[in-house]
C-alpha cells in the first residue's frame, strides 16, 4: 500500500469507522451510566445539590491548595499536558478545518509557532510525567497495563502531528498518514478505556457536588 | 539508417551560438540538481550526442502532454533540444498517417532496436482485452508492448502514463493500467503531471544523453531532481502557512493579500513535483501563484483525492449523518444496558437474606 493509498483511506473510510465507534462507544456508556444513576437519597436536603454539582464541575478542575507542594511534578505536568494538548487539538488551523469539514462550524486559529510551543510542551509533560509513574515506586506499584496503554494512545497523535509538521522521520504524506491513524486508533479506544474521563470526569463531578450540596457540605 | 547528426551539430545548424548552448547547458545542469562543476561535461556528452530516436506513443490521453511540451509561447531552448531528438514516431504530431504512419513506427523499431527510447503518454485500458483505445486496429496494450521490448527505457510522460491518472480514477470503466503494470522488464521514468513540467521531460533527456543512463528516482520512480521537494516546502506562500494566514474563499482579504491556500483545499504539502520553483509558461507562474490551490496532479489517485477544494486535514467522505446515526444508536444501545443493569441489581436486591446474628450463630452451631 503507498503512504497516498494509506492517506486516503485514514481520510475516509478510516475517519468514517473511528468516529462512529467513537460516538457510538461515547453515547452508550454515558446513556448507561444516566440510566443505572444513584441510589435515592431518602434524607431531606438541607439545599438543593443542583448548583452545589456545577460548582463543583468548575471548582475541580482549579488546583487544590497544597498540591503543588505534595506532587509538583504531576500538579506543573498534567495542567501543561492537558491544556497543551487542548490548544494543539482545538486552535491548530488544519484541526479547525477538519471540525468545519465535519460540522460546517469554524473559528480562528492560532499561527504554527504558538501550536509547536503548546505540542513541545505537552510532549515533555507527557514523556516527564511517564518517567515519574516508572520512577516512582508507589505511582510504579499502582501502574497496570491500561495506564500505559493510555499513555501510548494519547502520546501517539501529538509526537506524529509534530513530526509531520516539522517534516521528521518519514515524508510528510506518510507521517500524515500515521497522524491521522494514530488519532482514529485513540477515538476508537477512547470510550472503552479510562480516557473515557474525558466526557465522565464531569459527571462524576457533578454527581459528588450534588451530593455535598444537598447535605450541605463543601464538595 | 538516418545520418548520424550530432546535437551539437543540429543545434549549430539551427544558429544556436555556442554561448547560448552553454547557457542552455548550465540550465540543465541545475535543472537536474547537479553541481556547476558538471557543466562542462553536460556540454561535451550533449555536444557529441547523437540525436537519440525517439518513439512517442499516445494512448488514452488528452494532448495536453504534448501540448505542454511543444506550444511554448515563444521557441525555448527546452523545445530545440526537443526538436533535436529524432522523433521517429508520434502519431498525433507526425504529418503521416494510416498505413504510412505505422510502417514509421514498425521501421523505427527494426532500426533503433535496444537503442530507442520510448515516450508513452497515457494510460492503458486493459479491460475487455483492450477494446477500448486501439490505434490501425491494434490494442494499446499490444503496441506498449512491442515497442517497449526493443526500447532501452520508457519515459511515462504525465500521470495517465506515470499512475493511471483520468482515466484510472474510480470507477475506471476501461481498466486502464499505467505503463508499469504493464512493462516490468525496461527501466520506467514517471514524468507525471497533468500536464507535467516541459523542462522535466528535456531534463531527463539531456540527462539521459549525458551520464547515458537514467537520472536517480523517487519511490514512484520519478527524477528525484525534480520531484524530490513539496510544493509546500518550495511554495513561496509558505511564510503565510507558518504565521497561519489563511484565504478562506476565493474573493476575501486573504486570498486578495496572497495568503496560504491550506484551507481551500491545496494539496501542495502532499505534492512533489517542481511547479514551485520551474514554474510554468516560460517562468512566468505556477498554478498557486495564480490563486488557485494545487490539485496535487503529480501524485497517484490525484482524482480519487476526495475534492480538490476540501482541506488536506479534512475527512473525504460526509461525516455528520455517520456521527448522528452512532449518537442514536449509542443512545439506544446505552439505554438497554442501562435498564439490563437496573434490572440486574433490583434481581440482586430481590435475591438478598438478610441475616441476623441469632441466625449465624445457630447456623454455627448446627
Amino acid at each position: 500500500m503507498t503512504a497516498e493509498a494509506l492517506l486516503a483511506w485514514a481520510r475516509g473510510p478510516g475517519m468514517q469507522i473511528a468516529l462512529a465507534v467513537f460516538f457510538l462507544g461515547i453515547t452508550v456508556r454515558i446513556v448507561e451510566m444516566l440510566l443505572i444513576g444513584r441510589a435515592p437519597d431518602l434524607a431531606a436536603p438541607r439545599k438543593s445539590g443542583v448548583a452545589a454539582g456545577w460548582r463543583t464541575v468548575f471548582h475541580r478542575s482549579l488546583p487544590t491548595p497544597g498540591m503543588l507542594k505534595r506532587s509538583p511534578l504531576v500538579f506543573v505536568g498534567g495542567y501543561i499536558f492537558h491544556l497543551g494538548f487542548l490548544i494543539v487539538l482545538v486552535l491548530s488551523v488544519p484541526h479547525i478545518e477538519l471540525f468545519h469539514g465535519v460540522w460546517g462550524i469554524r473559528w480562528p486559529g492560532l499561527p504554527r509557532s504558538l501550536i509547536d510551543l503548546a505540542a513541545i510542551l505537552s510532549i515533555g509533560a507527557m514523556v516527564a510525567l511517564l518517567v515519574h509513574r516508572l520512577v516512582d515506586p508507589v505511582r510504579r506499584f499502582l501502574s497496570r497495563s491500561g495506564d500505559y496503554f493510555a499513555w501510548t494512545v494519547t502520546f501517539l497523535p501529538l509526537i506524529t502531528g509534530y513530526f509531520a509538521t516539522h517534516h521528521m522521520l518519514l515524508p510528510y504524506t506518510q507521517m500524515l498518514a500515521v497522524h491521522i491513524l494514530s488519532i482514529e486508533l485513540l477515538l476508537i479506544v477512547l470510550p472503552f478505556t479510562k480516557l473515557i474521563h474525558t466526557f465522565t470526569l464531569f459527571l462524576s463531578r457533578w454527581y459528588n457536588g450534588a451530593i455535598a450540596g444537598r447535605k450541605g457540605v463543601a464538595s | 539508417m538516418k545520418k548520424q547528426v550530432t546535437l551539437g551539430e543540429q543545434l549549430r545548424q539551427r544558429g544556436i551560438s555556442r554561448r547560448t548552448f552553454l547557457k542552455l547547458c548550465a540550465v540543465a545542469t541545475s535543472a537536474m540538481a547537479l553541481p556547476p562543476a558538471m557543466i562542462p561535461r553536460v556540454a561535451a556528452a550533449l555536444d557529441k550526442a547523437v540525436r537519440p530516436s525517439v518513439i512517442w506513443l499516445s494512448f488514452q490521453e488528452c494532448t495536453g502532454c504534448t501540448e505542454s511540451l511543444t506550444r511554448s509561447h515563444a521557441p525555448t531552448l527546452e523545445s530545440l533540444i526537443f526538436d533535436s531528438i529524432s522523433l521517429d514516431y508520434h502519431h498525433t504530431l507526425q504529418a503521416a498517417s494510416g498505413t504510412a504512419a505505422e510502417a514509421a513506427r514498425d521501421k523505427a523499431i527494426k532500426d533503433f532496436y535496444g537503442k530507442y527510447l520510448l515516450i508513452v503518454d497515457g494510460s492503458i485500458p486493459t479491460k475487455d482485452d483492450g477494446v477500448y483505445s486501439t490505434i490501425a486496429g491494434r490494442t494499446n496494450i499490444d503496441m506498449l508492448k512491442e515497442a517497449a521490448d526493443g526500447a532501452v527505457a520508457v519515459v511515462a510522460v504525465g500521470t495517465c502514463a506515470s499512475f493511471g491518472g483520468i482515466p484510472y480514477a474510480n470507477p475506471n470503466p476501461t481498466g486502464a493500467v499505467p505503463v508499469s503494470e504493464l512493462v516490468t522488464d525496461k527501466p520506467i521514468i514517471n514524468v507525471s503531471g497533468c500536464p507535467p513540467i516541459p523542462v522535466v521531460i528535456t531534463g531527463v533527456l539531456a540527462h539521459y544523453l549525458t551520464f547515458g543512463e537514467i537520472p536517480a528516482l523517487d519511490s514512484f520512480g520519478r527524477p528525484l531532481a525534480f520531484f524530490g521537494e513539496s510544493i509546500h516546502d518550495r511554495c513561496y506562500r509558505r511564510p503565510f502557512y507558518d504565521q497561519g494566514k489563511f484565504a478562506k474563499s476565493f474573493d476575501d482579504e486573504g486570498a486578495r493579500s496572497g495568503w496560504c491556500l491550506f484551507e481551500l483545499g491545496c494539496k501542495g504539502p502532499t505534492t512533489h513535483n517542481a511547479c514551485a520553483t520551474k514554474k510554468w509558461n516560460g517562468g512566468v507562474s505556477f498554478p498557486i501563484e495564480s490563486g488557485h490551490p494545487c490539485i496535487g496532479c503529480s501524485e497517484p489517485n490525484f482524482w480519487d483525492g476526495g475534492g480538490f477544494y476540501k482541506a488536506l486535514s479534512t475527512t473525504t467522505r460526509p461525516l455528520a449523518n455517520w456521527t448522528g446515526a452512532a449518537v442514536v444508536t449509542g443512545a439506544a444501545v446505552g439505554a438497554a444496558a442501562g435498564v439490563a443493569a437496573k434490572r440486574k441489581r433490583s434481581a440482586a436486591k430481590r435475591a438478598h437474606h438478610t441475616v441476623t446474628a441469632d441466625e449465624l450463630k445457630k447456623k454455627e452451631e448446627a
